[in-house]
């Protein structure tokens, strides 16, 4: 079966971010880039059904030229073959990307997305292409696996763990978690950089995110009170915890 | 009216996050000339929920029943939603794993924007709100001009408060027929979590935690006597899963849980902005850090400059004794 597994260039938020003047975008020049935690764990995923069902794993993304490290990052764990819809994706809202995405996913059996991206943090592009593409949707899960033409799905849920058997074809988002993403092997990065990319131009002008602006929250004044320094400070930091009523007797 | 989706509790109350929904609601109506608020939720409420969603300032309180919504379906759910929203302008849930989830369901079968993780807005003409991006390193104004407008409230983002005036939350009972389609992906079974998930993490009123700075798996034992004197739950930075010191649910942050604790006791963490999104609502954080400067101090109620293996066993020596 073929799997397709999509996958956004995002900014590290390890790292301070700063914003463009015009307040659209993060500035790039002062930030490291990744793939969001959530897409790590898919494209593990992906990888992974697609060597159980003897099928093949492709990832997509939607972003410009920089983006091409986020699909050599997920052919260097086993996908094997690459979509790259080039585009400046700070002026594509959620809507637009599910469009994007439902006319490259067309002919794949299962979609794996994150459940939301790190940067942007959405929680729909998922749900959104399941509308597009007419097919059923189970979102938030961290363990994913094919048996036939049926996908299991499960996750920590609100009602406990909980499952979703649902037939293919059919859209899934993951949370981190439930998968160890594995790690790019030296061959694997030198096999990754021989894939060729299908580039493609977008199908559509994106309607965008309906942004005003991006601001940075205010800077909290500091107000931390010391209460020592090592472990001279113990009897302070007990004093605390009996004034606040946390100490269990 | 303003729609809002109420989710409860296995004990049949309307959850806390959900309340802050219905509060941020009634701001919203007041500011637009007291326009209605609904709740709908799905099952029968208790006369105790229902006259606590009255008392949140609630006319009408909707109730999805029949088999559609014995089991989870997000796209059910929604469905359900739709049934019930008539010339509703707004549509807005708690911004949990299901609010989010629903309301995009929602927003999609209406063409709609969705805005998640709403924490206020603006302005009515047009309807601007501003939400949490980069796990809240990065706030984004965004105009919502669709009706219904639809979002989510960030966790936290206002205090839950009963209405000065409370609603008449009369009872209306739907069972409004679902499409095949929208069943298709619905809960087959679950099962309850282990007792020491995230559950207990996420309600804990002392949160102790770990990062970078417990150096190894080992390195856990204090922290773990600590949690046990104060009767608290373990929470760690994302470094320590992915080191594999620690099992993921005990992850705080963006990608792990969000606590709000009484007291919450970071220990070497310094407190980058993918942990601290998931604990900057904690009432009190106590920093134990070797860095003064590192965020997680300066960003912190009360702090101890120093080793966490120093500071935290004598914290633990001082517990003991006090209890001798």
């Amino acid at each position: 079966m073929r799997v397709l597994v999509c996958v956004k260039r995002v900014v590290d938020s390890s790292s301070e971010v700063v914003l463009t003047e015009d307040g659209q975008a993060v500035d790039g020049r002062y930030a490291g880039f990744t793939m969001s935690a959530h897409e790590e764990c898919a494209v593990e995923l992906a990888v992974q059904v697609a060597a159980a069902t003897g099928g093949t794993a492709t990832v997509l993304t939607l972003g410009d030229a920089d983006a091409v490290e986020q699909l050599r990052a997920a052919l260097a764990v086993g996908c094997t073959e690459a979509v790259h819809v080039v585009a400046d994706g700070s002026t594509f809202g959620p809507a637009d990307v599910a469009r994007e995405i439902a006319a490259v996913a067309g002919d794949f059996d299962l979609v794996l997305l994150g459940n939301d991206a790190a940067d942007s943090g959405d929680f729909q592009v998922g749900i959104r292409l399941a509308y597009e593409l007419g097919r059923p949707v189970v979102n938030g899960v961290t363990n994913v696996s094919v048996d036939g033409d049926v996908v299991t799905a499960s996750g920590a849920g609100t009602d406990g763990h909980e499952t979703y058997r649902v037939p293919l074809p059919a859209v899934v988002t993951v949370l981190e978690g439930g998968v160890e993403p594995r790690y790019p092997t030296v061959p694997g990065r030198m096999k990754a950089k021989k894939v060729p990319i299908d580039e493609r131009p977008p199908v559509a002008e994106p309607v965008g995110p309906s942004r005003v602006r991006l601001l940075l929250p205010p800077p909290a004044p500091s107000n931390v009170q010391v209460l020592g320094k090592g472990a001279d400070a113990a009897p302070a930091v007990v004093d605390l915890l009996e004034q606040l009523g946390v100490l269990a007797r | 009216m303003i729609l809002v989706l109420v989710e409860t509790s296995p004990a049949g109350e309307a959850v806390e996050v959900s309340r802050e929904a219905l509060t941020f609601a009634r701001t919203l109506s007041a500011e637009g000339g007291g326009v209605p608020v609904d709740a709908v939720l799905v099952g029968e409420p208790s006369a105790d929920l229902a006259a606590t969603l009255a008392a949140y300032g609630v006319r009408s309180v909707h109730a999805l029943t029949g088999e559609a919504f014995a089991s989870y379906s997000g796209a059910a759910w929604a469905s359900g939603v739709q049934s019930v929203r008539g010339s509703s302008v707004v549509v807005l849930a708690a911004g949990t794993p299901r609010g989010n989830e629903v309301m995009a369901h929602v927003a999609a079968r209406e063409g709609v924007a969705m805005a998640a993780n709403v924490l206020s807005f603006s302005g009515l003409a047009p309807f601007v709100v501003t939400r949490q991006v980069v796990g809240g390193a990065a706030l984004e104004e965004m105009r919502l001009s669709d009706r219904p407008a639809v979002f989510t409230v960030a966790g936290h983002a206002v205090e839950a408060a009963p209405a000065e005036v409370p609603g008449a939350g009369e009872v209306v009972v739907h069972a409004p027929a679902v499409a095949a389609a929208d069943l298709v992906a619905r809960v087959v079974s679950s099962e309850e979590p282990e007792p020491d998930l995230s559950g207990t993490l996420k309600s804990a009123r002392v949160v102790v935690g770990a990062g970078r700075g417990a150096g190894s798996a080992e390195g856990f034992a204090e922290l773990v006597e600590l949690t046990e004197l104060v009767g608290g739950s373990l929470g760690v930075s994302r470094v320590v899963t992915s080191l594999g010191w620690r099992p993921h649910h005990e992850q705080v942050g963006q990608t792990g849980s969000r606590i709000s604790p009484e007291l919450y006791i970071p220990c070497g963490i310094s407190g980058a902005i993918q942990h601290w999104a998931g604990c900057s609502t904690a009432k009190n954080i106590l920093a134990i850090n070797t860095d003064p400067d590192a965020p997680m101090v300066t960003k912190a109620t009360y702090a101890v400059i120093g080793d966490l293996h120093e500071v935290v066993p004598a914290i633990n020596a001082e517990i003991r004794r006090r209890r001798a």
